[in-house]
């Protein structure tokens, strides 16, 4: 389908401004909002509802839906369809996202705008399916073989499944780079209310396309119409006639496999692209920072208890807060070394025997304690569990 | 104010709607803040399913129950099941004809739901019967507002018949009398 | 009209010179295969602006790059799966796909039968010499029985894929197979394979001298051909015999691989089903507005 997002079709089909919908319904909500005009996806508990909820709205708005045969074909059509020009995206969990891991790494290497969902669940292999845990916080950073920058967010509630889809597209779009929305089982299967921004809320931002002359254009260097190392994106049937390929490649999209320093100059554009913005892309909310001496560190659905959890204990008195990590990669470093230099003690409660804690430890250097509060088992920590952690501070 | 709501039943019941009509009245049609989830065992039908909200007027972190304040059971099974963690003053409601074994030794609102919903002609809308009841027992819900929910929950040609498993569920909640 | 008369003058027009030389051996069959390809495209008069060619790995998946268009040369046996993305978003462009028989039948097996099935309107040209020739000749799904590979030292006991016959039935609009011995009649089946609407795919018997053939008595490119003289026949005259001939004459040619047209119908394409769907959706929105 030929496809020109349309404000009010979008608007119409998602109904009403408020609504009390599921974190994975909010998911396909911000997937339509942002523009995506392209699902490839494969039914997956639990996120099968943003498939099914594609399935029932993305034709509505012109857009085209596939359900794809697994989920190795669910994100090659999604990077094919980017190439053909659309916005595209799909939605998995755990096992499913293990088997796109491959391509999600070829969506890197050729600078392919993309958007993953992936509704968490647990592992190792099938573990427990209805349940939600944070099982691939560092397989979206390190699943993929090679060096590589993932852009990942984790929503701590509905709302944020809607809006961080939005800003997935974005971050998609701007860097030329797969972007995961990280939610889990527990938010992807929570009903909250979420407001539909109006459209002049919504910052669309899409990726640069290929203007100059056809003979000058350069298709994987940095960009020749603006100080950016991102290029200007070429897409299929413009004419530019752009020769794309997972292999190392050099400036021209050329294979350059044996080549030591055209390997470096790529792989070191693709990642720094990302990583020189890091001050831009970094997204945290803070609370009680200024006068916290115990902080959890947390992202996704354990930011749910762990708040609880802290005004449990700023009600007595302690001096207790939080930084959550809005974005997860690339890895908001700076503000974990300002905070290790200004707090005692950090807790990083994970639905995972600890994945995140890992990077914190890395950039606290020793600066203050690194706790990792972990709980697996397919339920979120209970608040006061987590304030054992604080007992005594 | 925080409220937490547990509804179970057997799957395919209505339980995840029924939640879904609370947590929708307290959020859209009220300024409330309100988190639905849910478990249910892998059968798609029969089973014990549970749907679970919380109403607060604060920001709600843990989105799940951790002190029931009332709960509402639709089978045999469920009520077993999913009583063990409740307080000694939780509200209990139950329909005895869905949940016959229901002498515990402490009161509980007994509504004929299914009898009110075979009444008005279909089994199917037992659970909003079990809706309006409740909201009428719980009293921390504007009944308009958990009837608009209704309304804007339910299929456009079964809109009447659940506003009127509604309205007399409200009826029988307001007679309904907290009993052993 | 086409305007190309020599070969000479075809390759200036199709072929992206930077990427000379190729990677290809003598006696390699993926050239004539190209070669095939460039003739169809230019007596269509294909807008190559408007053409996409996708691959995936091996040897055949290196195409793309030596043809002066839009590429995606994609990750192995998923090409076909990326290039269903690339016509969701546009189905205007053309979609031709390159592959192997590795990377068709073996680990992209599931994406073929699924695009086939789906009707997906691509044309899928897969280029089977009977083994993994860029690493060096292990055994592929379509190797002959007793056929020797690095992996099958000591002949191989797997019974070959035939994937035209999957392909037929699974529904494919067009199925063909021709061997790189034949002139012309391969130029032709491209050209159908490029107009059908929905899902085409054309096998091509091509050898690989050095990873095969070397290992099965074939490294002589003339031998290797004279193995395809022998070894198939055309489909028209296998129903002849079949039908009309003697127990003798059926013996011979039965365990032969036939090759030309196996399939050619009209069946509507998953993008036509799809863009019916939107419309009648849009349609009963309006219905639904007036009321």
């Amino acid at each position: 389908m030929k496809y020109k997002r349309d404000p009010e079709l979008i608007r119409d089909v998602l109904g009403k401004k408020i609504q009390f919908i599921l974190g994975d319904m909010a998911c396909v909500y911000g997937g339509l909002l942002a523009g995506c005009s392209f699902f490839g996806g494969y039914p997956i508990t639990p996120a099968s509802e943003v498939t099914e909820g594609m399935a029932r709205m993305l034709p509505r708005v012109k857009g085209t839906y596939m359900q794809m045969e697994d989920e190795i074909g669910s994100i090659a059509s999604v990077i094919g369809a980017s190439w053909g020009g659309a916005k595209s995206m799909t939605a998995t969990s755990g096992p499913g996202f293990s088997l796109m891991m491959e391509n999600y790494g070829f969506a890197v290497m050729t600078e392919t705008p993309c958007v993953i969902v992936n509704v968490q669940r647990t592992g190792p292999s099938t573990g427990q399916p209805t349940l939600g845990a944070q099982g691939d916080m560092m397989q979206a950073k390190w699943g993929t073989h090679g060096d590589f920058e993932a852009i990942a967010l984790a929503p701590s509630n509905v709302q944020e499944c809607m809006d961080f889809t939005i800003d997935a597209f974005n971050l998609a779009e701007k860097y030329r780079n797969p972007v995961c929305v990280m939610a889990d089982g527990e938010i992807g299967h929570l009903r909250e209310r979420v407001v539909v921004p109006d459209e002049k809320d919504i910052k669309i931002v899409d990726r640069v396309p290929a203007t100059i002359d056809k003979k000058k254009f350069i298709p994987f260097t940095n960009s020749q119409t603006r100080n950016s190392k991102v290029p200007d994106f070429p897409t299929f049937g413009t004419g530019y006639h752009t020769y794309v390929t997972g292999l190392t490649h050099n400036e021209r999209g050329f294979p350059a496999t044996d080549k030591q320093p055209d390997h470096e100059k790529l792989v070191k554009r693709i990642t720094s692209k990302i990583t020189d913005d890091i001050d831009k892309i970094t997204n945290v909310e803070k609370l009680y920072l200024d006068d916290a001496k115990t902080v959890f560190v947390t992202y996704g659905a354990s930011a749910r208890p762990a708040e609880s959890a802290m005004e449990m204990a700023r009600a007595k008195g302690k001096k207790v807060g939080m930084l959550r990590l809005k974005l997860v990669w690339p890895f908001p470093y700076k503000e974990i070394q300002k905070l290790a230099s200004n707090v005692d003690e950090i807790i990083v409660p994970e639905m995972n025997l600890g994945q995140i804690v890992h990077p914190v430890r890395e950039y606290v250097e020793g600066q203050c304690k690194v706790v990792s509060a972990p709980k697996i088992g397919g339920e979120m920590h209970l608040p006061h569990e987590l304030y054992k952690y604080l007992e005594g501070k | 104010m925080k409220k937490e709501i547990r509804i179970c039943g057997f799957g395919g019941q209505g339980v995840i709607l029924s939640g879904f009509i609370f947590g929708k009245a307290a959020s859209v049609f009220m300024k409330y803040n309100a988190v639905q989830s849910q478990s249910y065992g892998p059968e798609a039908r029969g089973g014990a399913a549970r749907s679970e909200v919380i109403v607060s007027d604060e920001k709600i972190g843990y989105p799940r129950p951790t002190s029931v304040d009332f709960f509402i059971a639709m089978s045999q099974e469920a009520f077993d099941t999913y009583r063990k963690d409740i307080r000694k003053d939780t509200v209990i409601v139950i329909d005895p004809e869905l949940v016959p074994k229901h002498k515990i030794g402490r009161p509980v609102y007994k509504v004929h739901a299914q009898k009110i919903a075979e009444k008005l002609g279909n089994k199917i809308v037992t659970n909003i019967v079990m809706v309006g009841a409740a909201t009428a027992i719980f009293d921390v819900l504007k009944h308009d507002a958990v009837r608009e929910a209704v309304i804007d929950s339910v299929p456009k040609k079964f809109i009447e018949i659940n506003k009127r498993a509604f309205d007399e569920g409200l009826e029988a909640g307001k007679n309904a009398r907290n009993e052993l | 009209m086409p305007e190309v008369r020599t070969a000479d003058k075809l390759k200036k027009k199709y072929l992206r010179e930077e990427m000379w030389p190729t990677i290809f051996c003598n006696g390699c069959g993926n050239g004539v295969v190209l070669d095939y390809a460039f003739w169809a495209i230019e007596e269509l008069d294909l807008d190559m602006d408007k053409t996409v060619f996708v691959s995936g790995i091996g040897c055949s998946s290196r195409l793309p790059g030596y043809i002066n268009a839009d590429g995606l040369h994609t990750t192995h046996g998923r090409s076909i799966a990326f290039a269903t993305g690339i016509k969701a978003a546009n189905p205007d462009l053309n979609i031709i796909i390159f592959t192997g028989d590795g990377d068709c039948t073996g680990i992209g097996g599931n994406h073929f039968i699924h695009a086939a099935r789906r009707n997906i309107d691509v044309t899928v040209i897969l280029i089977n010499n009977f083994t993994y020739g860029m690493t060096g000749g292990q055994l592929a799904p379509t190797a002959p029985l007793g056929s020797i590979a690095t992996t099958a030292p000591y002949g191989n006991i797997e019974h070959p894929f035939d994937i035209c016959e999957l392909a037929k039935a699974l529904g494919a609009n067009y199925v063909a197979r021709w061997s790189v011995t034949y002139p012309y009649q391969p130029i032709k089946s491209v050209k159908e394979a490029i107009q059908k609407k929905g899902f085409s795919m054309i096998e091509f018997l091509s050898p690989c001298p050095t990873a095969y053939g070397r290992r099965n008595k074939l490294g002589d490119i003339k031998k290797h051909w004279k193995w395809y003289d022998d070894n198939t026949i055309l489909i028209e005259e296998y129903n002849k015999i079949m039908e009309y001939g003697t127990d003798e004459e059926k013996e011979k040619i039965k365990n032969k691989i036939q090759l030309g047209v196996f399939q050619d119908i009209e069946k509507p394409g998953f993008f036509e089903q799809y863009e019916k769907l939107v419309e009648r959706l849009q349609t009963k929105k309006d219905k639904g507005m007036k009321k």
